[in-house]
């Protein structure tokens, strides 16, 4: 009895020591302001730096969380509890939270840097007139393969993928829409579609690949495509150049057919406490500068035109990852379908997984 | 033993907690269970439970729970065993615990690595001249990986009631002539049951609901229970389905209870005290 | 204390192995000058030096330890005498539905216990933060600590505490003195799961956390989609090598003027 006693009395200390430090640490490193700055985004999406400067410059303690999925992110504005004053939301995401109302409208005055946005970028069906949200960083959803475990293909059609000599060598993204979609694309249907016919024919296509795939899988994809475990991945831009800039060997490809085209915008939730705050972090965000050495930093693709002046040629005038707007032309939005639609979506391809064993 | 009142006393933290932290959830999911997407009273989400998809799923994640616990439980009980026999058992116990410490998803990314085409593992069997074989995202990998998430759940009972196990008994067992096997099945299980089914609690119950392996180390080629939760709850919205699944789980693992549960003569203080 | 075997030692050496095989190729990466765990490019301890730059990590590092500790530690004792409670117990079908609801939080999906104290803490006003994250690591560690001290309890010989009943002990004594002693090694086994339980957990976390406060898990779970970096890695190295210190060292020191066999498994 009297060791378990000690050893309560030992880990009491322990947390109070700890929790001592905790506090010093807390006092010098933020600045004594009060006034928060709420920020809800993915992890390593954003250069710290950058909130270091915005710090400085703004007066604001910038307090930073971070989520893993949109899903995940709207439950939990949703539930409230903590009032996030700015989340970085993907377009569909977008449109969910406008429909719950969930945002409160950006006023765009206080958004002079809103004119270095590229306009192809804003005004676009999920959020007509950006009332809602400021485009961050954007991207397609494409093919990225190894040409050196390849025998030449190309995947400049989606078609590409159920060649035989693929067997075992597909990583598939898991998520209902990238996949089903990827199926509709095939067909030459709308990415988007609602049609059950279409849906079916998809899905029957879709279970035709199952023997070229090797997994159905995350963001683990990164590490499989850089290690050479695999030839062939359907990802997002932004992963495929993170996965380009560690092996250089890998290439990226936008199928004709159509692929899907997305954004991750800021919005401020209708919870924000500091409204203010938020729309100072958007201008900011926004600068020619700051932009630029944020996509440095995180290596997607960025809307600001004014910043992409500013970064090595090389990488902006790389066609796979800023495809040129005749290019785009094929690429769709995810629209919000609706949950009916959405369910009907995921138990296709839970079907779709179900058949890959 | 107790009077009431003194039993009451410590006990109310924990009944606290079954009502706030286990009743009230329960409530909430079986509650959820009855409504469609649109928020309307329905019976349809437990009628789609019984859809091939569902029942299949059932049907494979016992299955795979059944593989991992069982698995686990050859490998561990040995390992407890022979535990209790070294020098130093305590920080040996220790030892197998604190790799459990290190973050689960960066040991699943080491995994990925070390069973990836040019990982070690393959690196090893080239060695032997054997072809470099696909590993990952196979029933194989999936079931190593969880045993290995779950061994230290299983050793620890298993330790510890191995460890108050008299010697005595064995040797006597011994000098009466029987077996290794004998001794082991009459003397040494029969007295760390116990033990035995609270490791397969603490292994098979959570194997229902294993989530993010199947799909890091399976590829999405296993898919639980758990898996379909979590997929109508974040990804489908639709927490009436999930919350269906959610109330079949809880159905499962309180059958489990009862198989693997106390025989209720052998259960302690029966009658025994006042 | 009999000597182990060629093979037993081979067998335990090989569980060892196995076991220590990932964390040991996760610290080999973390001198990796290339930045990934992939090619081991050359050596070098940026890493680590960037670990002790990085402020907000390591508060969030103190946050995970603090939360992990004293969520184990209160779980271990509510675990402990609910589970002397459930022995206790002498209505037969009362223990058994004690016992499910005791396991219902182990077999449920993080997303939903996360979703569901979520719910219940924004119901009651609980303000989101770390008095959030550290009630739902003490509520989802309980049942682990229960499952663990059951077994022993159920292994006690009941002549014990009559016996020391007959002796005049109080039910106080026989607490402390009886039982607690003899199940002591439970409630160590109960304390440790709980601390996995507690440091590894995501979802939970993600759904009950507010107000700037962070756990490691969390921070590294959100790192997946832009892809983890080696800070973590060395991150994970330091944690590795401070706790085997601290575990070796305690151990060694507990032992001397003692007993020479087992920590506290006989007193």
């Amino acid at each position: 009895m009297k060791e378990i006693t000690r050893a309560a009395i030992a880990i009491v200390v322990v947390c109070i020591i700890l929790f001592g430090v905790n506090k010093y640490l807390n006092q010098s490193s933020g600045n004594a302001s009060s006034d928060t700055l709420t920020i809800f985004n993915w992890g390593e999406y954003i250069d710290p730096d950058l909130i270091s400067q915005f710090e400085e410059e703004s007066g604001y303690r910038v307090v930073y969380e971070t989520f893993d999925s949109n899903e995940a992110m709207m439950t939990k504005i949703e539930q409230g509890g903590t009032s996030y004053d700015i989340a970085v939301p993907s377009e569909y995401a977008i449109e969910k939270m406008k429909e719950n109302d969930l945002l409160q409208e950006i006023d765009h005055s206080k958004i002079p840097n809103l004119s270095n946005i590229d306009p192809y970028f804003l005004d676009l069906a999920f959020d007509p007139k950006n009332k809602y949200s400021i485009p961050y960083f954007w991207g397609t959803v494409g093919v990225v393969f190894n040409p050196s475990l390849l025998d030449g293909q190309t995947f400049d059609s989606w078609e590409s993928l159920w060649d035989p000599s693929l067997e075992g060598e597909v990583l598939l993204v898991d998520g209902a829409r990238e996949i089903i979609g990827m199926g509709l694309n095939s067909l030459g249907y709308s990415l988007n579609s609602t049609d059950e016919k279409e849906l079916l024919e998809a899905t029957a296509k879709l279970k035709e690949l199952t023997p070229n795939v090797k997994a159905i899988i995350g963001d683990e994809v990164t590490q499989l495509m850089i290690n050479e475990e695999a030839s062939v991945a359907i990802t997002f831009s932004g992963q495929a150049a993170d996965m380009m800039w560690e092996n250089e060997g890998l290439d990226y490809s936008v199928p004709e057919e159509g692929s899907n085209l997305w954004f991750d915008n800021m919005v401020i939730p209708k919870t924000a406490a500091n409204v203010e705050g938020a729309h100072e972090f958007i201008n900011f965000m926004l600068d020619a500068e700051v932009a630029a050495q944020n996509a440095d930093y995180v290596g997607y693709s960025i809307p600001n035109t004014a910043a992409i002046e500013l970064m090595d040629e090389e990488v902006t005038s790389d066609e796979r990852f800023y495809p040129l707007e005749e290019a785009r032309e094929n690429l769709e939005v995810y629209k919000n379908l609706g949950l009916e639609m959405l369910g009907k979506y995921n138990e296709l391809f839970l079907e779709f997984k179900m058949s890959a064993n | 033993m107790q009077t009431k009142t003194t039993k009451a006393f410590y006990l109310i933290p924990y009944y606290v907690w079954i009502v706030l932290f286990v009743v009230a959830p329960i409530a909430l999911i079986a509650y959820y269970s009855f409504f469609d997407l649109s928020g309307n009273f329905t019976l349809d989400n437990y009628q789609n439970f019984f859809t091939s998809v569902y029942l299949k799923l059932t049907l494979s994640s016992f299955w795979y729970a059944f593989l991992i616990t069982f698995f686990t439980l050859l490998i561990a009980y040995p390992t407890a065993y022979l535990l209790t026999k070294t020098r130093h058992k305590q920080l040996w116990l220790l030892l197998i615990i604190i790799p459990s410490w290190i973050n689960l998803l960066l040991k699943t990314y080491a995994f990925i690595g070390i069973f990836g085409l040019y990982g070690p593992v393959n690196a090893f069997l080239n060695v032997f001249g054997l072809e470099e074989t696909q590993i990952l995202f196979t029933d194989f990998s999936f079931v190593f990986v969880s045993v290995y998430i779950f061994i230290p759940f299983m050793i620890l009972p298993i330790f510890n009631s191995l460890d108050k196990l008299n010697p005595s008994l064995m040797d006597a067992s011994r000098d009466l002539g029987a077996s290794s096997w004998t001794t082991f099945s009459k003397v040494i299980l029969p007295l760390t049951i116990n033990g035995v089914k609270a490791g397969i609690q603490a292994v098979f119950i959570p194997s229902l609901s294993l989530f993010m392996i199947t799909r890091l180390i399976a590829g999405n080629k296993v898919i639980t229970l758990g898996t379909a939760i979590e997929q109508q709850f974040l990804v489908t919205q639709n927490w009436g389905m999930g919350s269906t699944i959610a109330v079949f789980l809880i159905i499962f693992m309180v059958i489990i209870m009862i198989i693997t549960g106390q025989r209720d003569k052998g259960a302690y203080a029966n009658g025994k005290n006042k | 204390m009999e000597k182990t075997s060629k093979s037993a030692k081979f067998y335990l050496a090989l569980v060892f192995i196995v076991l220590y095989t990932p964390i040991l190729y996760l610290i080999f990466y973390s001198f990796n000058s290339g930045g990934n765990m992939n090619n081991f490019e050359s050596f070098t301890w940026e890493h680590y030096s960037a670990v002790f730059s990085d402020t907000r990590l390591i508060m969030i590092l103190l946050n995970t330890v603090i939360v992990a500790l004293l969520s184990a530690l209160i779980a271990t004792i509510v675990g402990v005498f609910g589970s002397i409670g459930i022995v206790f117990m002498r209505n037969k079908s009362l223990r058994r539905s004690i016992l499910s609801l005791n396991n219902v939080l182990i077999v449920s999906p993080d997303v939903v216990i996360g979703a569901s104290f979520l719910i219940l803490f924004t119901a009651i006003g609980v303000k989101l933060g770390f008095a959030s994250v550290l009630i739902s690591h003490i509520a989802f560690s309980i049942p682990i600590v229960v499952l663990m001290v059951l077994p022993k309890l159920q292994d006690m010989n009941s002549t014990l505490i009559d016996a020391a009943a007959d002796l005049g002990a109080s039910k106080r004594d026989i607490l402390t003195r009886v039982i607690i002693p003899f199940v002591k090694p439970g409630i160590f086994a109960g304390f440790f799961m709980a601390l996995t339980y507690s440091l590894d957990d995501f979802a939970v976390t993600f759904f009950v956390t507010g107000n700037g406060f962070s756990t490691l898990s969390v921070e590294i779970y959100s790192m997946a989609r832009t892809g983890i970096t080696l800070t973590i890695n060395a991150l994970s190295g330091i944690i590795f090598i401070v706790t085997l210190v601290l575990v070796v060292g305690y151990y060694f020191v507990s032992q001397r003027g003692k007993n020479p066999v087992g920590m506290g498994v006989r007193k």
